[in-house]
């Protein structure tokens, strides 16, 4: 073997693991999850985990059942997303359709910056803007609630609802609009008739991923939603998320203990969570080539 | 108005009509009057202006940002880029068919009932009418009838010009413009689309752009060629093919250029 070619082998064998290395780091993850989460299932039991009372530090019983905290996290998820879905589709048919350049020039960069502002900046403007204001238009003893986390994680979905959206509706062919204006349609039933099924898949698909961003998310709701983790469909009681119970608690855990295992399941969950997300979100986008094959 | 050399009942008149695109400017003073239940075929070298004049028959430039005209365009004499027009209705009374068909990803029912069910036809029983009417207009019935609630997209691309035309027809239109209705297709469903149009001009004014001068021969009773944005010549089609008055229309029939 010449020199030349070892060396082609070489750097073909780097450029390798680096594009690998997304694929080996979710691997790693997932095994050190599964290995720290492990010893639960012997001591005490994985039964615990479906439990509905998650009260990892007691001195009479520890319980470590998971499902309020997977109730609280469906809870905000679902609430932001239903705040999140009729201002990032309105909003990405207003950019596509109705904007003039200008207007969509002003806008779009305020629509990553709001996409940018880092999650504690949210939490803090949740803590003394949002929170009072729910507490006051709604008449509760506490503003810190699962529908005031909601509010703030609808404004870190509606961006990646309104970015993914609004490609979606513009790669609808522009000889439907045409049909259906030629029709004497007007512009608004064009665009609620016409063009948002055309480009339904894609509007499916933001809002799934919307979704995926807003689950993981754990600085903004640790801060206004209350923290109790009690089993509730109630927006206006206090609800802790999986993602705030392990920012909470693993620090100060007693390394090895049946708590810090539990934690590593509500991990697990959470993970699994979202890459569910994101795999139906990638299949439709996929499905319908708004991604390359 | 009626055409007094012709005796034809007059259903569109242009008047004086210049129309840009931005700064650039697309048609160069329109004079033309469109004859009622008649086949107007619009001829001309490709960027000679014939489909942009199309398109200002039913305001479909609108859409295009920075678009003006100037002049006039009066459909039963009423002016269509008055101020005061409602465009949405004005699309009522014109269809059209464009080059590319382009039936919605809906079914072939929901594609012909579109229209209908914007300007407010809601019994069903209406809708399945309309429907059943158009498809047999534009002889496409026999074909589709066993599977109307199947999507349009699964139909072949002569088929989905036809069910364009339903669709056009379903409106009820005085007017229909088509914009090279037959140039992606072959030559079989081309005669379908001639045949089709034959049977139209009974009840439709119908305004063609097209390529294919044969075509032009065979379905138009006048003909209007184009040149850099000018009507050079408008007469019956015959005239035009066979003793034109203006050297570039002859030479473009004879295929000199274009």
């Amino acid at each position: 073997m010449t020199k030349q070619r070892l060396k082609a082998r070489i750097i073909k064998y780097f450029l390798q693991s680096c594009g690998s290395l997304s694929i080996i780091i979710v691997l790693l993850i997932f095994l050190f999850l599964f290995k720290e989460a492990l010893p639960f299932i012997s001591e005490p039991g994985i039964g615990g985990l479906f439990h509905s009372v998650w009260n990892p530090v007691s001195f009479q019983k520890e319980e470590f059942g998971l499902l309020p905290l997977i109730t609280g996290s469906v809870l905000v998820t679902l609430l932001a997303t239903l705040i999140a879905i009729p201002f990032g589709i309105i909003g990405a048919v207003y950019i596509s359709e109705v904007a003039t350049a200008k207007e969509r020039e002003v806008l779009k960069p305020f629509i990553e910056i709001l996409a940018g502002i880092p999650s504690v900046v949210l939490g803090f403007f949740g803590l003394i803007v949002v929170a009072p204001l729910v507490k006051d238009i709604f008449g509760l003893n506490t503003g810190l609630t699962a529908l005031t986390g909601a509010v703030l994680l609808a404004f870190m979905a509606i961006p990646t609802i309104m970015s993914i959206s609004e490609d979606a509706i513009k790669s609808v062919p522009i000889i439907y609009k045409e049909a259906s204006l030629a029709l004497g349609a007007s512009r608004i039933e064009t665009i609620w008739k016409v063009i948002v099924p055309a480009a339904l898949s894609g509007i499916v698909a933001s809002v799934m991923l919307g979704m995926g961003r807003v689950v993981g998310e754990t600085m903004a709701v640790m801060m206004v939603t209350g923290n109790a983790p009690v089993v509730s469909f109630n927006p206006f009681t206090s609800v802790r998320t999986m993602t705030a119970t392990i920012a909470a608690e693993m620090g100060e855990v007693t390394f090895g203990s049946s708590h810090y295992a539990s934690l590593f399941w509500v991990g697990i969950v959470l993970m699994l969570m979202t890459f569910v997300l994101n795999l139906v979100s990638y299949r439709v986008l996929k499905k319908y080539g708004m991604i390359d094959k | 108005m009626v055409d007094i050399q012709t005796g034809n009942k007059i259903k569109i008149r242009v008047g004086n009509m210049n129309f840009f695109y931005g700064p650039v400017q697309a048609l160069f003073d329109i004079n033309m009057d469109i004859a009622e239940r008649k086949v107007t075929a619009l001829i001309g070298p490709s960027g000679c202006g014939k489909s942009t004049f199309l398109r200002t028959l039913n305001r479909m430039n609108d859409i295009i940002d920075g678009t003006r005209l100037e002049g006039k365009v009066l459909i039963d004499g009423s002016d269509l880029y008055s101020p005061m027009t409602d465009v949405v209705g004005l699309r009522k009374k014109v269809g059209m068919i464009f080059q590319k068909s382009n039936p919605f990803p809906k079914s072939i029912f929901d594609n012909i009932a579109y229209g209908p069910r914007i300007h407010g036809v809601k019994d069903k029983k209406d809708l399945i009418e309309i429907v059943e009417n158009c498809l047999i207009k534009s002889a496409l019935w026999d074909e589709v009838k066993d599977r109307l609630d199947t999507s349009a997209m699964g139909l072949s691309g002569g088929q989905q010009q036809r069910l364009c035309i339903a669709r056009a027809l379903a409106i009820n239109p005085d007017v229909v413009l088509m914009d090279e209705p037959a140039s992606a297709l072959d030559p079989k469903s081309t005669l379908k689309i001639e045949d089709l149009i034959s049977d139209l001009k009974k009840d439709y004014t119908i305004i063609i752009v097209t390529h294919n001068m044969q075509q032009a021969g065979r379905v138009s009773d006048y003909t209007a060629f184009f040149y850099e944005g000018r009507l050079i010549e408008f007469d019956e089609t015959e005239k035009i093919f066979t003793k034109p008055n203006q050297k570039q229309t002859e030479d473009y029939i004879t295929g000199r250029f274009g």
